[in-house]
């Protein structure tokens, strides 16, 4: 892996040139200088940031800091906003995934994404794990019986549903519905997953398990994790990005970021002083 | 009294109120048709009793009583009753005395003072024939060949046994006209049109006309052979009569093949009655219609209505579907389809009749005549589509009820959650496959609503249909056993239109009045019928969906 994914080496953070110590994780997604606009609005100001690969990235920051919407420039969600407009490059794997050649639905599969609320299709359970499959064209059952266990044992769901693959997804709790959600995601075998508040609707327990879940998969996902619960980023993540008005502040490791801060704004917003 | 004010309690009667008016004029309807109507097959006493005319003389009278009214002894004098009374008002009687042959008039008012003892003597007959309407009288004889077989009292199990074999004759002999003679000359026209067609396009060789001339020599000779078993028949349903004596004291034959069904009102016990009434009520609902629909049964109608409704729905839900997806999911949202909106919603509020004219200027005499001129240049100068059918109707109506499905449609889309096309696009689907897997199946209680309201509205319409393809009485259905069918180019029978014409186009008003409500109630019936299908169905869809927000 030469130039498309560098050591992580002294990074130049944001535009308030903030570095972080040396580290050893390589790199799945390079942002630089992204640039994004909402009609006149510039919701997104010169982010430049590097997210290490296999490893938890939290998101943090007040709300309408603009972290769920760098989070949805990772699978290009924001093109679904007409006047969304994006200056600036992210590269994966070397590739600019705003590159006019590049195929949105192909970067869609290998960058999965989960939504705040649990969004489960009005499908089977099992129609719903098998949903980004069937778009892909496998319709051999064996093959998609494969896959949807693996999913759902990867999401931690299969033993709950396991004898009830044909009820409806939405008659699951919201918990359940969330994990069915991520299996939906991982059943297409991505190599990021974006989690946009995943929590945020849950109760604790399931919130426990979501964590632990996220946890698991971090072996074998790039995660990328937006929440607003401070602990939870502290609890999950390995580094953590803080964001505000649209600007990248500070990203290192969790505990550096929470313990030394090096910037006065990540330390007030830790401790609560504002946000 | 503020406080009563204040604590709402009057918005609660008054919102209630609303919806308890709204159920009682519901039930008004359905129970006001269903009074009227369906009592008309149940076997009314008939009453014999004397009537003294303005001469003096005094006549007997034979007759359902019908009605009864209030009237001013005034007004009757004024129309040259003499009547002898201190009283301002009096009574009359609507008396259904029959026998439209005799007298010309089926029905008569007839005022009380002037009317005898009520009579019900148990050996009256009515008699239900294929032509005139109904006879009333005392049966007098049985005859077979003119010779009396029975007389008296032997006269009605006589009756019974030769009427069922009359009646077998009858069916038999229906049968062969409508179907096999039907099939005949269906066939007969088929080679004639193919015959015309080979002569225009120059390819009618002599091989092709013998071939012909063979088929068509076999259409005749079976034409000839149903011509000859149908005189037989004839002949062997006019061998009995029956004579009988009818009001004034004239003695009429009538020949066993003329009639349809005999009963004795006045000698039936109330098990009698009911199967009587059950059997004349099927025979309304499967029958054709007789006597310039007054009498019979609505058959064609019902089976017209239906086919078109289902034509019309199989035509308007893809198109207005499609429309929808394309305003909703792929049109820049902008003033440009605003306006398109907002014309289409327009077009909803269109008066029906106008789609009509709009109907038989374009589809009919435009695209029907072009039609014709293009493919069926051998039916000319008889049209095939370029005159008015159930096709033409189906594509009016289904233009008239296009804009229902699109608004219920665009509606059902825009509530289609986002998150749940986010989740579908985040999978890697397309924007195309995200409407069909997902988005489309969600919206489909919505297109469902719409379709229901359009079936009910293109049901009751019968203003545009008038133009475009309804008759009074169609001689065949849109759909039979020759082929191809499905003759779309028919005309058919609408019992919207069917009401319209038996309460006000028929020279026989008073008997066609309890009709006009019994077709109501059908019509009324049909609708719900065909709604409750859609209704279930759209449960059913619903269900799939419970838990989604804001479905």
């Amino acid at each position: 892996m030469t130039e498309a994914s560098p050591k992580i080496h002294a990074i130049k953070l944001g535009d308030l040139g903030r570095t972080q110590t040396e580290d050893t994780d390589e790199v799945a997604i390079r942002v630089e200088n992204l640039d994004l606009y909402y009609g006149d609005a510039k919701a997104l100001k010169s982010v430049s940031m590097n997210l290490p690969k296999n490893r938890v990235t939290a998101f943090i920051g007040p709300s309408g800091c603009g972290k769920s919407t760098l989070l949805r420039c990772f699978n290009r969600m924001n093109d679904l906003v007409d006047i969304c407009r994006v200056d600036g490059k992210i590269l994966m794997e070397g590739k600019n995934i705003y590159d006019r050649d590049v195929n949105v639905a192909l970067l869609r599969r290998r960058v999965g994404m989960v939504f705040q609320k649990p969004n489960p299709f009005p499908k089977s359970i099992f129609e719903n794990v098998a949903y980004g499959l069937r778009i892909m064209g496998v319709n051999s059952r064996d093959t998609l019986d494969d896959a949807v266990e693996k999913a759902l044992r990867g999401a931690a769901l299969w033993n709950e549903v396991k004898d009830r693959l044909d009820q409806n997804g939405l008659s699951l709790s919201g918990g359940q519905q969330q994990r069915l959600v991520i299996a939906r995601a991982i059943a297409l075998e991505p190599d990021v997953l974006l989690l946009d508040e995943p929590a945020s609707a849950l109760d604790p327990i399931s919130t426990a398990k979501i964590e632990e879940l996220v946890n698991e998969m971090k072996d074998r996902y790039t995660i990328i994790i937006v929440t607003h619960n401070m602990q939870q980023a502290a609890r999950v993540s390995d580094y953590t990005a803080f964001m505000y008005m649209g600007e990248l502040v500070e990203i290192g490791r969790t505990n550096d970021v929470f313990l030394k801060p090096t910037v006065k704004q990540t330390e007030d917003y830790i401790t609560g002083r504002f946000g | 009294m503020r406080d009563w004010f204040k604590g709402g309690e009057p918005w609660i009667w008054m919102t209630a109120g609303a919806v308890a008016l709204s159920l009682v004029s519901v039930y008004a309807v359905l129970w006001m048709t269903a009074a009227q109507g369906l009592g008309h097959w149940w076997p009314k006493p008939l009453v014999e009793t004397t009537l003294t005319e303005a001469d003096g003389s005094v006549k007997r009278l034979i007759g359902e009583l019908r009605d009864k009214e209030e009237i001013s002894l005034h007004r009757l004098r004024e129309s040259g009753y003499d009547i002898k009374s201190d009283d301002q008002f009096t009574s009359r009687y609507l008396v259904k005395q029959g026998n439209r042959d005799v007298y010309g008039v089926d029905f008569k008012w007839v005022p009380t003072p002037l009317l005898g003892e009520f009579q019900y003597p148990r050996d009256v007959i009515s008699i239900e024939r294929h032509e005139w309407g109904s006879f009333f009288g005392h049966l007098k004889a049985v005859k077979e060949n003119g010779q009396v077989v029975a007389e008296g009292n032997a006269a009605w199990p006589e009756l019974e046994k030769r009427l069922a074999r009359s009646n077998k004759l009858f069916d038999e002999i229906l049968s062969i006209e409508k179907h096999d003679i039907g099939k005949v000359n269906y066939n007969l026209e088929r080679l004639r049109l193919k015959q015309r067609k080979l002569e225009l396009q120059g390819g009618l060789t002599e091989a092709a006309q013998a071939e012909i001339d063979q088929e068509r020599q076999i259409h005749e000779t079976e034409f000839a052979r149903l011509q000859a078993r149908l005189d037989g028949l004839r002949a062997q349903n006019a061998r009995d009569s029956l004579t009988a004596e009818i009001q004034d004291g004239q003695v009429i034959e009538i020949p066993f093949g003329k009639i349809a069904d005999v009963i004795k009102p006045n000698d039936m016990s109330v098990v009698q009655k009911i199967s009587h009434y059950l059997q004349k009520l099927s025979e309304f609902i499967v029958d054709d219609p007789r006597e310039a629909n007054t009498e019979g049964g609505i058959f064609p109608a019902i089976f017209g209505t239906v086919m078109m409704v289902l034509l019309m729905s199989a035509m308007v839900t893809p198109l207005g579907i499609m429309a929808a997806v394309y305003m909703r999911e792929y049109a820049k949202q902008g003033p440009l389809i605003q306006i398109i909106r907002i014309s289409v919603n327009n077009l909803a509020g269109v008066p029906s009749i106008v789609y009509g004219v709009f109907g038989l200027g374009f589809f009919v005499y435009f695209l029907g005549g072009n039609i014709d001129a293009l493919f069926f240049p051998e039916a000319h100068p008889a049209p095939v589509f370029g005159s008015p059918g159930i096709l033409w109707s189906s594509l009016t109506l289904a233009l008239l009820t296009l804009p229902v499905v699109i608004v219920a449609t665009e509606e059902g889309l825009s509530r289609v959650p986002r998150s749940i096309r986010e989740g579908s696009l985040a999978l890697g689907a397309t924007k195309a496959e995200t409407l069909w897997r997902t988005v489309l199946p969600i919206a489909s209680p919505a297109m469902m609503t719409g379709l229901i309201l359009a079936v009910a509205r293109a049901a009751g319409e019968v203003a545009p249909l008038m133009l475009v393809g309804v008759v009074k009485l169609a001689p065949s259905l849109p759909l039979d056993g020759n082929f191809p069918f499905l003759h779309l180019e028919r005309k058919f029978m609408h019992l919207g239109f069917h009401i319209y014409d038996v309460g006000f186009q028929s020279p026989n008003v008073e008997a066609a009045r309890p009709l006009v409500f019994a077709t109501s109630l059908l019509l009324v019936i049909i609708i719900i019928v065909l709604n409750m299908f859609a209704i279930r169905l759209r449960n059913r869809l619903r269900e799939r969906m419970r838990g989604l927000e804001s479905v």
